[in-house]
């Protein structure tokens, strides 16, 4: 297994050019022909949440807990919001990279797992982007919670690998079986509504609660919750166990890419 | 230095029987396998040898591409194996992978990336790059609105910016123009004599004859000959024309063109062949070389006089040369039924190069409207392949004695005088304008 991990690191290694060159030519050409260009980006997870600020915050009037603060709410929902785009991107794109990039697998003979890699570095390029637009908000609203600040990293580097390791499990599958491809897309959205983003787990029915607590990503949207309102620590124990799971889902993956990357050429 | 070793390679797609079975195979592997095995490429052994070049020919899904497709490791085998030593550099199909939005700048630098370059080298080699492919500003254009030429121009640009220990190329080629085929061969050229392993596919056979110094024909996957490629293409063809023999006499020849017969049949050409000075059959003809076209006839029918005539043509279906035994005062008179008869006519094949076709009339005069006992379009197809002359144009080789002798003084300097040059250039000044 760890020979499996160590040719693909080096593979990655030699081939760096090519995915610095590949993500920095996306970023490039998904807002080329656009007049505001990567001011898109930002204006795409800021509307999302002015919309939600709006509906559920004033005109729903929703509150979170006791608490004063009037941008409280915001935080809330950026801290989940963001981070789920994160996930949903490595997921939802690398369900599909195999099969986009078709053309490319059968013409040139070169380290697939580049691929996925490209789909990760974009994804996580875009969010720091962002995520750095919300940290200049938390510190103008003087919501900065100061050094903790850095206890997000281990979460999000728990939800990352998760995504990679699902998006490459699914990756692989779609190319053989494209209904996967389709109902992941609608899981995804009921996933999103089965994790305290928009509203707050203490307002759930007890039953509910119990079952959205056994998602993967509760625990870790919880944490940045936790973290930016500065209302606790992060869950770390359910963090690490999803932690473990995320281990287990990146060996499945790239077990399961090994074992049928040589098939997948022949299926696209 | 580029070597290849094919030990015994197989390749078979999977076919499963609809949808389910593929997932059922997969969550029940012990219920044994679900699929069919379709082979396309099946225990095909052969070497190349560093600096040898080898031409694969072969019909449509004879697995040509395949083959080339496992030895760039694209696909992997499912039996035998490949091992290639140095560095490759593979042109498969259309293009290289090129991602239709980015520009073709950007592909190509993309594409040498993937090929092994970083980015640093690959902003060295750009300019030569766009020189050699000749798109001009289209470089900066996304891919998608390149015509398929033009693709094919720059992906043989990157793909040979660095002379690769071994090239291999599937017929991308022959999409391009006849200028850049030509321009494109003449890279492949140099590479070889700089050392570069060639490994090529290709329907021209005239290409593969003057290019290879081996050639592999592959059948249904599998590799039935390996030999010369005058030898392998002689035999490809003998191949194609006895595949066809009930339906392609009367209607097709080799190479797809229609061929019409009509007459009496009083006479027929029993044989028609082209011979090399060794009397052996020949299929490809080197420029002026000396051949004989050797035509048995079969009388099957009492004639008091019979002429046989014949023409070549060349590809497109101009005639060449054509004579007959009239004009040539050789007519045979009062010939017996059942008789047969061999002709032969000697001549220097002084063609250019390219495809030609010998069409054969037996009557009694030297027109075939008379009695036309026989009239046979596309009797004999040929090839005619520039191996040991100069470059030249044309459809006929006229190889001229050059004589130059110097008129005036100032020519007769070994180099241009500078005098000269200001001279012819403030001549040429008022027509400019």
């Amino acid at each position: 297994m760890s020979l499996v991990l160590d040719s693909h690191l080096d593979a990655l290694y030699r081939f760096r050019g090519f995915i610095a060159g590949s993500v920095r030519r996306e970023f490039a050409s998904r807002y080329r022909n656009s007049l505001l260009g990567a001011a898109w980006l930002v204006l795409q997870p800021l509307s999302t949440i002015a919309v939600f600020t709006l509906v559920f915050s004033q005109v729903m009037k929703a509150r979170l807990g006791q608490s004063e603060n009037p941008f409280a709410y915001s935080i809330h929902l950026c801290a989940g919001m963001l981070t789920w785009a994160l996930f949903a991107e490595i997921v939802g794109r690398g369900m599909n990279v195999f099969i986009d990039h078709a053309n490319l697998l059968k013409k040139l003979n070169f380290p697939r797992i580049c691929l996925p890699a490209i789909v990760v570095i974009n994804a996580c390029l875009g969010f720091a982007i962002v995520f750095a637009l919300f940290t200049l908000f938390l510190l103008a609203t003087g919501n900065f919670p100061g050094w903790r600040f850095v206890l997000v990293v281990p979460p999000l580097i728990v939800e990352v690998l998760f995504a990679i390791g699902l998006g490459m499990i699914l990756g692989v599958l779609n190319v053989f079986f494209r209904d996967v491809g389709q109902f992941f897309s609608i899981a995804l959205q009921f996933w999103f509504w089965l994790t305290p983003i928009v509203y707050t787990l203490d307002t759930l029915p007890e039953a509910v609660a119990r079952v959205v607590a056994w998602n993967p990503m509760t625990p870790l949207v919880a944490s940045y919750q936790r973290v930016l309102l500065r209302t606790g620590e992060p869950a770390w124990t359910a963090v690490a166990v999803v932690g473990v799971l995320a281990a287990g889902l990146c060996a499945v993956g790239l077990r399961l890419f090994q074992r049928r990357s040589a098939e997948m050429v022949d299926e696209l | 230095m580029g070597a290849i070793t094919v030990n015994r390679l197989g390749k078979a797609y999977r076919r499963y029987p609809d949808r389910r079975s593929r997932l059922l195979e997969w969550v029940m592997p012990w219920r044994g396998p679900r699929h069919e095995a379709t082979w396309v490429v099946r225990d095909v052994t052969f070497r190349l040898q560093p600096g040898e070049a080898i031409g694969i020919i072969g019909g449509n899904g004879a697995g040509k591409s395949t083959l080339l497709k496992l030895i760039a490791g694209t696909t992997q085998p499912t039996s035998g194996s490949v091992s290639v030593t140095g560095r490759v550099a593979a042109l498969l199909e259309l293009g290289m992978g090129f991602h239709p939005d980015f520009t073709g700048r950007q592909n190509v630098v993309m594409a040498g990336q993937l090929l092994g370059f970083t980015a640093g080298e690959m902003a060295a080699l750009l300019p030569d790059i766009e020189r050699f492919a000749e798109i001009g500003t289209y470089i900066d254009q996304p891919v998608r609105i390149l015509s398929s030429g033009m693709q094919v121009r720059l992906a043989f640009a990157v793909a040979t910016a660095v002379r690769p220990d071994i090239l291999i190329v599937d017929e991308a080629l022959s999409v391009g123009d006849a200028y850049f085929q030509h321009k494109s061969f003449d890279r492949i050229r140099q590479f070889r004599e700089a050392g570069t392993s060639l490994l090529i596919v290709s329907h021209d056979k005239t290409a593969i004859q003057s290019v290879c110094d081996r050639a592999l024909l592959l059948e249904k996957g599998e590799l039935i000959k390996d030999g010369s490629p005058e030898e392998v293409a002689d035999f490809y063809n003998a191949l194609i024309a006895e595949r066809g023999h009930w339906s392609v006499e009367q209607s097709r020849a080799s190479d797809g063109r229609t061929r019409t017969t009509s007459g009496t049949r009083a006479a027929t050409v029993e044989c028609i062949e082209i011979l090399d000075a060794h009397s052996r059959r020949v299929e490809v003809v080197d420029v002026g070389q000396p051949v004989v076209l050797r035509i048995v006839v079969r009388v099957h029918a009492a004639l008091p006089r019979l002429v046989l005539g014949y023409m070549v043509k060349d590809r497109l279906g101009q005639p060449m040369f054509g004579t007959n035994t009239h004009l040539r005062e050789r007519p045979l008179v009062d010939v017996a039924a059942g008789s047969a008869y061999e002709y032969r006519f000697e001549f220097p094949a002084n063609f250019g190069p390219g495809s030609y076709s010998v069409t054969t009339s037996l009557s009694s005069t030297e027109t075939h409207l008379g009695d036309n006992f026989e009239w046979r379009d596309l009797a004999l197809l040929f090839s005619v392949a520039n191996l040991s002359r100069s470059h030249f144009v044309g459809c006929n080789w006229l190889e001229p004695v050059i004589h130059v002798a110097a008129l005036d003084r100032t020519a007769a300097a070994s180099g241009p005088a500078p005098d000269d040059s200001r001279a012819s250039a403030t001549l040429e000044e008022p027509t400019a304008r």
